[in-house]
């Protein structure tokens, strides 16, 4: 295209990748307010650089660590761990949610042990999962589906409770066989309940995988926070790690948000 | 004219509902309600609030198992839903996340209709209802007319041999009220199917039934049916006619003499 950069592209595409970038600024200025205030903590207090490094370092040694190689099989392993202990924990999350709303004698059978279970902080069951399941990515994996599948039982089995009984009616009136009824009613009528608590999960994952690796693991974010922290004492490594981890969750959250405005966008 | 299918005998029905504290007594929707609707006949049910009517469809939708008595279709019990009825509930229930089209062929889909045949029973009906041009829009977007009609044609898909109607008309302006009551006389003109309509309207009775039963309060029985004699088809200006006054007249004197709650 030889127009201006002021001209509005003409065709659906650009235009509309426009505007929605145009519905961005927001996002864009609370970053550098954040940057902002940041640089100026550092150069007010004079702290040294081993204790808060200016963003400019910190950004600088992020680009670094990328293009060495130093970041990336750490993020890729904790990146794993996210992706299978959340599909676990998720898919678990909605059977039992499920099972949950639609049978009273499982729910006074389960809930003590869902409540409990929930009440026992993750960091302290963390070393005994490691111990159980080894060093290795299961412990992780396992990890993370439990802190994932708590959140995604609550939602599901409150999506499913809430379904209007007139619709549950109408499906029995047209003799909608089980399954019927669980996909073309239950699971919609669900469905922004489910996503709200996926939302809280996919996060809640990152969480997860990053406690499974500080109780042993010889590879991951977490392991690198340690190391950046320990035998290395890189402080801006430490904080590009943190950076990273904080880039990991919100793409998680990002593709979930997405996924949303796909299914129930339209409503 | 050919014999016709479709006749509905409900046979002294009691509904008694579990009260919600577990001493109280059970509330009695229904007590000893005998209904006929013959085949290819329009049957208006009136009442007031609270005596029953809902109840009784979903008695005879097979939804609801009375405690006592029993609802037949051609002489076969109904106990449970059944193709050849056709409920229209008092509220639309249309599914929120589905187009108007999608909501009305959704009986289709679930007795597993493919897409095609689908599509062409969809467009036999929605000209039926008046709603060509909201096919591809949602409930949300919709008057509360045009809901109701949504709800008849999806009650319609199936081509029932009999119609439960539960006040299908109660959101539509008096003007297009009195145009839907003429369609539904056409329709049954063109379909055969017997109808059980639920309505508060007097007139609307008259102008559509061949029977109004007048029901008791709670618990509902029937206090009175009146017959109203005049030819089909009928016009509008069956309304200003003295027979009409008559009836009107008749139906009132029973919902008023309606016995108290037992
Ligand atoms: N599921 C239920 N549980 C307990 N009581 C019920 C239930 N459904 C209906 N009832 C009671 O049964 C009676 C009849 O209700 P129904 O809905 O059939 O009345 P209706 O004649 O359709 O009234 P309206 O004209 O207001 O629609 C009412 O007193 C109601 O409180
Ligand atoms: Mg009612």
């Amino acid at each position: 295209m030889s127009a201006d950069p002021g001209t509005i592209a003409v065709g659906g595409t650009p235009l509309a990748l426009g505007r929605s970038l145009v519905g961005l600024w927001p996002i864009g200025a609370a970053f550098a307010a954040f940057v902002i205030v940041w640089k100026l903590v550092v150069v007010v207090s004079g702290l040294p650089e081993f204790i808060l490094p200016a963003p400019e370092v910190v950004g600088a040694r992020l680009v670094e660590a990328w293009a060495d190689g130093t970041i990336a099989p750490h993020a890729w392993t904790t990146f794993v761990e996210v992706v299978l202990g959340f599909t676990l924990g998720a898919g678990f999350g909605l059977a039992v949610g499920y099972a949950l709303a639609r049978s009273v004698l499982i729910e006074r059978f389960l809930s003590p042990y869902l409540v409990a279970a929930q009440a026992v902080p993750i960091l302290a069951l963390a070393p005994l999962l490691a111990l159980w399941f080894g060093p290795g990515l299961l412990a992780k994996v396992v990890i993370c589906g439990l802190i994932v599948f708590f959140p995604l039982t609550i939602a599901t089995m409150v999506g499913i409770r809430s379904v209007d009984r007139g619709l549950l009616e109408l499906g029995r009136s047209l003799r909608a066989s089980r399954r019927q009824v669980l996909c073309t009613l239950e699971i919609p009528a669900a469905l922004p309940a489910i996503l709200g608590g996926l939302r809280v999960g996919v996060t809640l994952a990152v969480v997860g995988a990053i406690v499974g690796e500080w109780a042993g693991a010889d590879r991951g974010l977490g392991v690198l926070v340690n190391l950046a922290r320990g035998s290395l004492f890189d402080i801006p490594l430490l904080f590009a790690t943190l950076a990273t981890i904080a880039l990991l969750g919100i793409a998680c959250y990002v593709v979930v948000v997405l996924v949303e405005r796909r299914l129930v966008g339209l409503r | 004219m050919t014999a016709r299918t479709g006749r509905l005998v409900a046979d002294d029905i009691r509904v008694a509902f579990r009260p919600a504290q577990r001493n109280a007594a059970p509330a009695i929707a229904l007590d000893g309600l005998s209904l006929d609707v013959g085949g290819g006949e329009i049957v208006a049910l009136i009442g007031p609030n609270g005596c029953g009517k809902s109840t009784f469809l979903r008695v005879a939708a097979g939804l609801l198992r009375p405690e006592r008595g029993r609802v037949t279709l051609d002489g076969v019990g109904v106990t449970a839903p059944d193709p050849r009825i056709g409920l229209v509930f008092q509220e639309p229930r249309l599914l929120p996340w589905r187009s108007v089209a999608d909501n009305v062929t959704y009986p289709l889909e679930l007795a597993g209709w493919s897409r095609e045949r689908r599509a062409a029973r969809l467009a036999e009906l929605l000209p039926v209802v008046g709603l060509e041009a909201a096919a591809a829009l949602r409930p949300v977007q919709l008057s509360g007319g045009m809901r109701q009609r949504a709800a008849i044609a999806r009650a319609l898909v199936l081509a029932p041999d009999v119609l439960l109607l539960d006040e299908p008309f109660s959101a539509l302006d008096a003007l297009t009220r009195e145009r839907f009551n003429l369609d539904l006389l056409g329709l049954q003109e063109r379909t055969g199917t017997s109808i059980l309509i639920v309505t508060h309207s007097i007139p609307e009775a008259i102008l559509v039934a061949d029977r109004v039963v007048v029901m008791t309060p709670r618990p509902g029985r029937v206090a009175a049916e009146v017959r109203i004699t005049a030819p089909r088809p009928r016009s509008l200006a069956l309304l200003d006619e003295a027979l009409t006054s008559r009836a009107a007249a008749e139906i009132r004197a029973h919902l008023e003499l309606g016995e108290p709650v037992g």
